[in-house]
């Protein structure tokens, strides 16, 4: 029992939900300490517990392993709570207790979900990610983000059912809750792979992302990018390595997004369309399969965290001075808020893998392990998704928010400590292109990779020296799609506009329904009518209370029922 | 001495709050009425605890009331099966006494105070007598004892529609009772006999007739519309929402589930499962039922505006849960309905609780009135958010192990459709709960609100709140007594009755 006990104090998770707990009832004077040091404090906790399973707890008579220690689980573990305190800092100005709260809930379950060793306790964590982080859009408190909020719920919910259904059957199937490598030859494997799907944004499924992100507060934002999509790739990693499906949804991951990216207004949504494309390269990568791909996508998650994690940062700077973030409204900014300008070119060129810069180290490893399976097409793909990728968020973003044309805006530069944040993710993101050695001594897998070979270095410079040139061709000659206010829809046009269409429709022609019963019940029998035709109409559905006399038919029609299915 | 009490004990759960009510009425006084009721409340809720414990160790535990041996005398029966449901009803009477005294001091004209205790104990008596009868003729009994004291209490509600509600009840009620008695006359009539056990060995024989059929048809017609199961289920959202505070939290966790559980007692301890699952399709009518109450209860929920209703709504919805559990007739079903009925006692207890804090300090109980209250009674908000996410049964809530032994015994007896009917329930329940959530912490309130709209409900509410909200957690956290005690249950059941 007192070592269950100790295990569970070790446990990261357990500490950052503790750490919730004491911000919501500390004064805002401690919350610094809560919100970046106990992150900190995990994290040199997950590096000191040794490998293996702890935490076994039983549960439903299912032994479960609620902390699995390995190489996957720790380098995850470690950049989740790496961005936590990173994040923590970033939103400490923020007065609102409610998203910190939120937040350290959200991390310590994306924690718990990653460090679990089994699919019960995933799924505990997984709910807790997805309860915990809508939070983050409600805070925005508006209509808008409410109703954003209730659908990214609602999805996430999905998921979760599903995982918890996709498990009940895999658990019956093979009489083991392990989440270990799961496969596609099951239907419980079909079940949970769906889940996994939701979460990491696949084609079709992914409209959550754009749709909900973009909307939470200036904070929720950045902490929304980090978690739960990454989660979802871990997954991934850990259950459907080298499921060859993978390769052809990942390769369409890369490109779609982007075409939206293009033309979307919104900078932060723009942003959250290009983290679609990115996390595409990490699903190829699982979809290979092979320990240089494995570690590629382990690299590129850490490297894509840290420098979508800064441009979101950047954005919400922005935001949080200009009060906007479209592009048709900004421009110039770079006079006023110098300091953020160079953060968001460093998250800029990190993003498209400029030599020097983090996505560099961890992008070419994809494309190394692409090369050496002779995946020619898939390599094509993914190489014209990084060139669009270095236009889309590396050159579009910076240029219509700092510089294009002045607006006018004079506000003054971030808050210092969102200034710090931004610096500290920053210089993580050139450190890790400079010296990617440390990191790849912290990947999984046993693969030796060089980065910095000559052959690589030169392919890259050219292909950006390509998208710039294709960036200034294109706006020279105005064809670059021009930033206009409007709602860019693509399959959630599905359920936000054709559902409530059909639903609109549905209510009208009941109501016409309706009035036609009427007409003809009017006379006589017009309650059963009416019953009738708002059952259908779901206004007032069967909720009207009925006259007693109605409710002693029903007890008479189903004894009647009885008796004659007896006789 | 002791071992006399202790053998006296299975009577005394249902004497003590018996004679407490009329010591009540002759008190008169609140605080001394209040006392009593207290006094007896807790008293029956150790007992249970006792009688829990004992029947735990010797599987059942017989008492032939007046000394008349069974079967010609009463005899009362305490097995794992109805052990649970005595603890759950007991337990909620304990929490009530506590909750009571604001409450009803806030709504019911003082001079009255006194009979809403005495009432509530009449109530409480009822209900255990139902509980723990071995003989059918006395559940009939007991089921009027409880059902006249609730329509009683449903009347004292503070607006004048509480009176129609109950009298429609009342009809309703009077008319359940009525197809009871009717079905209980006519096994007493093929069998001479009306003990339970003695039933069960009788009736096997005779089986095969009209009459049996007959009687199996008006006992569940009737105990059904006494749970609330659709479509007989129109009196309760009514009921429910005009009832005082503290009435709805005590009837609404325990009356239908008592009914659940008599309905069951009959089906599996007197008629037995082969017969009613086997010979006589039952298990279909009931399944189908249960799962349109699911979908068409929660949707009913989803549109109110009041809150009282709205949980009314969801109660219907729950009873779909928990009937269709039972009537999957297998051993994980059995137990899944019966976990289920424990725990939706306790979801539903809290969730009125918190909604009769706020009705406390708002005087009303609409949505639109519930705005921004998450800032002006912090407490009781979080309580209702911690309820309404056991409702949706989100993990580490009780409400959440509810779901994972009903969805595995649904894919256990391989009803797919059913699994898929569940989910969605389950997904809509998060559009009714998040509706007041939405209400209770992103609205602001109105501007022309008075000062006396802040600050907590009184201690004793929110105690007993948090009682039930801590017990949703507690058995989220680990769920293995409860699950354990659940399978012993329905062992005893398949295992062919008392």
């Amino acid at each position: 029992m007192s070592d269950w006990l100790g295990q569970a104090i070790a446990s990261p998770a357990l500490a950052l939900f503790f750490a919730a707990l004491l911000v919501a009832v500390t004064p805002r004077l401690l919350h610094g300490l809560w919100l970046v040091g106990v992150p900190a404090a995990a994290l040199a906790l997950l590096f000191a517990l040794p490998e293996g399973m702890h935490g076994t707890v039983s549960m439903f008579g299912h032994e479960l392993s609620t902390l699995r220690v390995d190489g996957l689980s720790r380098l995850w573990g470690a950049i989740f709570l790496l961005s936590a305190a990173l994040t923590g800092l970033y939103g400490l100005n923020v007065k609102d207790r409610l998203q910190h709260v939120a937040s350290l809930l959200y991390a310590g379950s994306a924690v718990g979900a990653v460090l679990a060793g089994d699919l019960v306790t995933l799924f505990l964590f997984w709910e807790g990610t997805a309860i915990s982080s809508v939070f983050l859009i409600w805070a925005r408190r508006t209509v808008r983000a409410h109703i954003v909020g209730v659908r990214y719920l609602i999805i996430q919910v999905i998921s979760g059912l599903l995982l918890m259904v996709g498990t009940i059957i895999h658990q019956r199937a093979t009489g083991s809750i392990a989440f270990n490598t799961l496969g596609l030859d099951s239907a419980g494997g079909w079940l949970i792979f769906l889940s996994f799907g939701i979460k990491a944004g696949f084609p079709l499924l992914h409209n959550w992302i754009q749709d909900a992100y973009p909307e939470a507060t200036v904070y929720g934002t950045v902490v929304l990018s980090i978690f739960t999509t990454k989660l979802a790739i871990y997954a991934l990693a850990r259950g459907f390595a080298g499921t060859d499906l993978l390769i052809p949804i990942g390769a369409v991951m890369t490109i779609f997004p982007l075409i939206f990216a293009l033309i979307e207004n919104d900078l932060r949504r723009v942003l959250a369309y290009c983290l679609n494309n990115q996390l595409g390269f990490m699903v190829v990568a699982i979809g290979i399969g092979t320990p240089l791909a494995l570690n590629g996508a382990a690299a590129h998650a850490v490297a894509h965290i840290l420098y979508k994690g800064l441009l979101f940062m950047t954005m919400g700077a922005v935001l949080y001075r200009v009060g906007t973030v479209k592009a048709s409204q900004l421009g110039g900014l770079y006079r006023s808020m110098p300091a953020t300008t160079v953060f968001c070119i460093v998250g800029a060129m990190a993003s498209s893998a400029v030599p020097l810069f983090s996505a560099f180290v961890s992008k070419s490893m994809i494309q190394g392990a692409l090369g050496y399976e002779h995946m020619a097409v898939v390599w094509v793909v993914l190489l014209v998704a990084a060139g669009l990728g270095a236009i889309v968020p590396g050159i579009k973003v910076p240029f219509f928010a700092f510089f294009h044309r002045d607006r006018g805006y004079r506000v003054k530069e971030a808050p210092f400590n969102m200034q710090l944040a931004m610096g500290a993710t920053a210089l993580l993101c050139i450190a890790v292109g400079v010296f990617p050695g440390a990191l790849y001594a912290l990947l999984p897998y046993e693969a030796t990779y060089n980065a910095y070979t000559l052959s690589h270095v030169i392919n890259q410079l050219q292909l950006l020296a390509f998208a710039a040139l294709a960036f200034v061709l294109l706006y020279a000659a105005r064809l670059f799609p021009a930033n206009v206010r409007g709602l860019n829809l693509d399959t959630d046009w599905a359920y936000r506009r054709a559902l409530p269409a059909l639903v609109e429709r549905f209510r009208q022609s009941s109501v016409s329904l309706r009035a036609r019963v009427m007409h003809v019940f009017s006379r006589n029998g017009s309650r059963a009518a009416d019953w009738l035709a708002s059952a259908f109409g779901l206004g007032g559905a069967m909720a009207r209370t009925w006259t007693t006399g109605v409710m002693l038919l029903w007890v008479i029609v189903l004894l009647a029922l009885y008796l004659v299915i007896y006789y | 001495m002791i071992t006399h009490f202790f053998n006296q004990m299975p009577a005394l759960v249902v004497v003590v709050p018996m004679l407490a009510a009329p010591l009540v009425v002759l008190a008169h006084r609140q605080w001394a009425a209040w006392l009593i009721f207290v006094g007896a409340c807790w008293a029956i809720f150790g007992m249970a605890f006792l009688l829990f414990v004992e029947a735990k160790i010797a599987g059942q535990v017989s008492y032939a009331v007046g000394g008349w041996a069974p079967p010609f005398g009463i005899q009362l029966v305490i097995d794992p099966f109805n052990a649970l449901v005595l603890l759950l009803v007991t337990g909620v009477a304990a929490l009530t006494s506590l909750y009571a005294r604001a409450s009803i001091a806030a709504e019911i004209v003082a001079e009255r105070g006194y009979l809403v205790y005495a009432l509530l104990l009449l109530c409480i008596a009822g209900l255990v007598g139902i509980t723990i009868t071995g003989d059918a003729f006395n559940l009939f009994v007991f089921l009027e004892i409880s059902s006249l004291s609730s329509y009683a209490l449903i009347a004292m509600g503070p607006k004048r529609r509480a009176l129609l509600s109950a009298f429609q009840y009342l009809i309703m009620g009077t008319v359940g009772g009525t197809f009871l008695l009717i079905g209980i006359g006519l096994v007493f009539m093929m069998t001479g006999t009306l003990n339970m056990a003695d039933l069960a060995s009788r009736l096997p024989p005779v089986a095969d007739t009209h009459t049996v059929q007959a009687a199996l048809a008006f006992i569940v017609v009737g105990l059904s519309l006494k749970a609330a199961l659709f479509p007989l289920h129109v009196w309760l959202p009514n009921a429910y929402t005009y009832a005082p505070s503290v009435v709805s939290a005590f009837i609404s966790a325990t009356a239908t589930k008592v009914a659940v559980y008599a309905v069951f007692r009959f089906v599996f301890t007197v008629f037995g499962v082969d017969y009613a699952f086997g010979t006589l399709p039952l298990g279909e009518v009931l399944l189908v039922l249960s799962a349109i109450a699911m979908i068409a209860a929660s949707l009913a929920a989803i549109f109110q505006t009041d809150v009282k209703r709205l949980l009314a709504w969801s109660s219907i919805a729950q009873m779909g849960y928990i009937v269709a559990g039972f009537a999957l007739a297998t051993p994980d079903g059995i137990s899944a309905g019966l976990v289920h009925l424990l725990n939706h006692g306790l979801i539903k207890g809290a969730l009125f609780m918190a909604v009769g804090a706020l009705f406390w300090r708002l005087r009303g109980s609409s949505i639109n009135d519930l705005a921004g209250m998450g800032r002006a009674m912090p407490v009781t908000s979080a309580a209702f958010v911690v309820g309404g996410l056991s409702l949706i049964g989100v993990p580490a809530t009780a409400g959440f192990i509810s779901k994972w032994v009903l969805l595995s015994a649904l894919f256990e007896a391989h009803r797919y459709l059913l699994v898929a009917m569940l989910l969605l329930a389950s997904l809509l329940s998060i559009i009714y709960v998040g509706r007041v959530i939405e209400a209770l912490y992103f609205r602001a309130r109105p501007d022309d609100v008075t000062e006396h709209a802040h600050g907590e409900a009184p201690l004793g509410m929110q105690l007993a709140t948090w009682a039930l909200i801590a017990a949703n957690i507690a058995i989220g956290l680990h769920a293995t007594p409860e699950l354990g005690a659940a399978q012993r249950a329905a062992a005893g059941l398949m295992g062919g009755g008392t």
